[in-house]
């Protein structure tokens, strides 16, 4: 709400082009399509505030009808207020899993089970970092009460072994390894998953930005300053696409790249309010990293996919085909990887399957993580109409 | 036992030229190294639309190209590894009547060379290959052309070669060759050095800077052709699709693998730097790509663009290609500079490159290729 009203406060004071695709960048100028026409805005500064979408991981049955981003599954019920199904499991890491969760019980959703792959004792080690933000630490403390009150399972700790189903009914159920070992069978009719979100790079990365593997998360990341800099002049990055702090972090680090922006054209910005900024973002990311440890991203687990598994949804190569370029091809690094077997070629361009398929790829290879590397990014950003015609053609 | 870093020949660039020539040298029994900068065919040999094509070539290539198209059509066989060639035949279309004078006359003139063309009219052509648009004319079809996968054809040929004994190098940038009394001694970034009295260089783009070390310059230019592919639909277009004109910014062409996407390149070309070894895709000619695309192919324009790439590729002045014997220095040959259409070539490439260093001739006549036609132009 606060958003929209900021917003329109700036009516007229700004060109807004909204449902339009920013499918390619290049040095001073930004390829933009709208209602089939293309168009070049030329800039002297951008700022990429590109989002983020679901961070996944391929567990075997994960490509059958029922199975949803956690990002989905709330799109879904808030924008579309349709509830995936009537009893829903929900699979993966991260407080987006338990909110998700409990506002599908809150919808009138059975919730099946919240399943977390990450173990208890994680939480307190993050404890330090993450009592940056107590008024969080209550928050989640609530959702999860609210949650065990319902009777809704939670486990934590779980291995995924599978998401049951078949052709006719899509998801049945799921199983999974609990703590101690034990395998546990959950009976749903849909499945959310997803291990927090991942920064959308593209843009960042076809505008020539450096990248560098950030060891928490295990992802690749923009090179930037706190203040939003990047390292290309002109290019600035802020809210999710650059660093996940969540939603009062990205309106604080879109404040500091505008800032910056201002700055670099010769514009006088308080400085007492930017060193305000700066500090308040600190806390956020202090919190963000807690998070990271509290919720870890699986990375073993992505690595261990059985061969038959489905690891590229959009061109449907197994991981036992990425493992078999690492091996019998020889591909040092995933950017060979995908010209071998595909993998990350298709409609998403490796947007879902590259952070899983760069752990298969490492694991194959016995090598460091960082040292296969990441994906280069390739226009469009997103799927181009050929029906496009070029505004001054 | 010889000597690990010493062998018959030495091959410079480890594109599909490079790795042909070495696994064709293997078959005649010379020991070889292969140096590739970085991995095998991850240049133009992986970045090129994948066309296996006769139609259209300066005809004094094409009996090169036709014994090429003898090997394409040997595989998977000869080299145990599937590039996914198939046969599909090739269609250019034309747009005017004088497209029409220039599939007739090139019909006439490949005709000696053994290359059967049949020139099809308007409705026939649309009646035969209903997605071609109402601008087409006329068609000429090529049926024995097809298609390829150049993201795996010269990684298999250097396999192949490697599996018959050649010592193929990678991450192995040439710095230094030197002409010795009795060899040639070339010296690698990692500090490495190999000898051999026979070199060839087949470095692509980055042919020219080699061979302007032995005195022979050459025009030679970088560009970066721009590559783009659809989403998949279910397999419909058989044929490659080219255009017959002079108009470069008409030149559009496109396949369909038959997974479903469709590949298209053509028109203009993008800037290629040989120094940060990156060619990048110019906005403008992806949205002009499309309206040659449509142009030949209305109902395309249903579909939507998922990626586009580009590559390093050399292009020489004369759209000829340097390939045969050094004029200056006695033990070294050429092979680059294939000006956009050396993929069909490579096979043949390698093999006659293997047949002359092996025996001192060639079977197939490449003399307009020699690098001689260049002194003191460059």
């Amino acid at each position: 709400m606060a958003v929209h009203g900021a917003f329109a406060a700036l009516a007229g004071k700004v060109e807004y082009l909204p449902e339009t695709l920013a499918w390619n960048i290049q040095p001073g100028a930004l390829h933009v399509a709208r209602d089939g026409v293309a168009r070049k805005l030329p800039f002297d500064a951008i700022i990429l505030a590109t989002g983020a979408t679901d961070r996944l991981l391929p567990v075997p049955g994960w490509t059958r009808p029922g199975v949803y981003s956690l990002g989905g599954a709330q799109v879904s019920l808030k924008a579309q207020a349709c509830a995936i199904g009537a009893k829903v499991a929900f699979l993966g890491t991260g407080p987006l899993l338990y909110l998700v969760a409990s506002q599908y019980l809150k919808a009138g959703a059975e919730v099946a089970a919240v399943l977390d792959t990450s173990p208890n004792a994680a939480r307190f080690k993050a404890l330090p970092l993450m009592a940056s933000r107590p008024e969080l630490l209550v928050k989640g403390a609530a959702l999860l009460w609210k949650l065990r009150r319902a009777g809704v399972p939670i486990l934590r700790g779980v291995t995924p072994i599978a998401i049951e189903g078949d052709a006719e009914q899509g998801v049945t159920g799921l199983r999974v390894k609990d703590a101690q070992g034990r395998e546990r069978q959950f009976g749903a009719d849909a499945v959310a998953m997803g291990w927090h979100l991942r920064p959308e790079t593209q843009l960042a990365d076809l505008a020539g930005c450096a990248f560098e593997h950030d060891a928490l998360s295990g992802l690749w990341m923009a090179k930037m300053e706190p203040d939003g800099r990047t390292g290309v002049k002109g290019v600035y990055l802020a809210g999710d696409s650059a660093r996940i702090l969540g939603a009062d972090g990205a309106e604080i680090a879109g404040r500091l790249a505008a800032s910056s922006v201002l700055m670099d054209l010769g514009i006088a910005v308080p400085v007492a309010e930017v060193t305000e900024l700066h500090a308040r973002r600190a806390v956020m990311d202090r919190f963000r990293r807690g998070l990271l440890k509290a919720f870890p991203w699986p990375g073993h687990l992505a690595a261990a996919v059985p061969d038959d598994t489905l690891l590229c949804r959009c061109e449907a190569i197994t991981a036992g085909e990425l493992r078999r370029s690492a091996s019998a091809l020889g591909a040092p690094e995933v950017n060979r990887a995908k010209a071998l077997t595909r993998v990350g070629m298709g409609r998403c361009q490796g947007r879902y399957c590259g952070p899983a398929g760069q752990e298969v790829l490492a694991a194959a290879r016995g090598v460091p993580l960082p040292e296969v590397g990441r994906l280069r990014g390739q226009a469009p950003v997103k799927p181009l109409s050929i029906a496009t015609i070029a505004e001054d053609a | 036992m010889p000597e690990a870093n010493v062998a018959d020949v030495i091959v410079v660039g480890g594109g599909l030229m490079g790795s042909a020539t070495a696994f064709f040298l293997r078959q005649r029994g010379m020991s070889v190294i292969l140096l590739e900068r970085g991995l095998v065919g991850q240049q133009a040999s992986g970045t090129n639309f994948g066309n296996v094509r006769r139609q259209g070539r300066f005809l004094p290539q094409l009996p090169l190209a036709n014994r090429s198209r003898e090997i394409w059509g040997k595989l998977p066989e000869l080299i145990g590894e599937d590039v996914e060639f198939i046969r599909t035949g090739h269609l250019r279309v034309g747009y005017r009547p004088e497209h029409v004078g220039m599939m007739e006359a090139y019909r006439d003139g490949a005709k000696p060379y053994g290359l059967d063309l049949e020139l099809i009219s308007g409705n026939a052509l649309r009646e035969r290959f209903p997605f071609i648009g109402p601008e087409a004319i006329a068609g000429s079809y090529s049926p024995h052309d097809g298609h390829a996968n150049p993201r795996l054809s010269a990684p298999a040929f250097a396999r192949a070669a490697r599996r018959a004994g050649a010592q193929v190098v990678e991450n192995c940038e040439v710095m230094a060759i030197e002409r010795g009394v009795e060899d040639f001694r070339v010296e690698t970034k990692t500090g490495a050095v190999f000898r051999a009295p026979l070199v060839q260089i087949s470095a692509g783009a980055w042919g020219g800077r080699l061979a302007a070390r032995f005195g022979e310059a050459v025009p030679i230019e970088a560009r970066g052709p721009q590559m783009a592919v659809t989403e998949p639909v279910p397999y419909a277009i058989t044929p490659v699709l080219g255009v017959t004109t002079k108009e470069k910014l008409e030149v559009i062409y496109a396949r369909q693998v038959t997974r479903g996407n469709i590949v298209f390149g053509g028109t203009a070309h993008g800037p290629a730097d040989l120094d940060t070894i990156r060619a990048s895709v110019r906005p403008e000619v992806t949205l002009h790509q499309f309206t040659q695309l449509k142009r030949m192919v209305p109902a395309l324009a249903q579909l939507n663009l998922i990626r586009v790439w580009s590559g390093i590729e050399g292009y020489m002045r004369d759209d000829l290609p340097v390939m045969g014997p050094s004029a200056k220095v006695p033990g070294l040959f050429y092979a680059f500079g294939f000006c956009g259409h050396g993929f069909q070539l490579g096979p043949g490439v390698g093999d006659v490159m293997a047949e002359l260093i092996a025996t001192g001739a060639t079977t197939t006549p490449i003399e307009p290729f020699g690098i001689a036609r260049f002194a003191g132009a460059a």
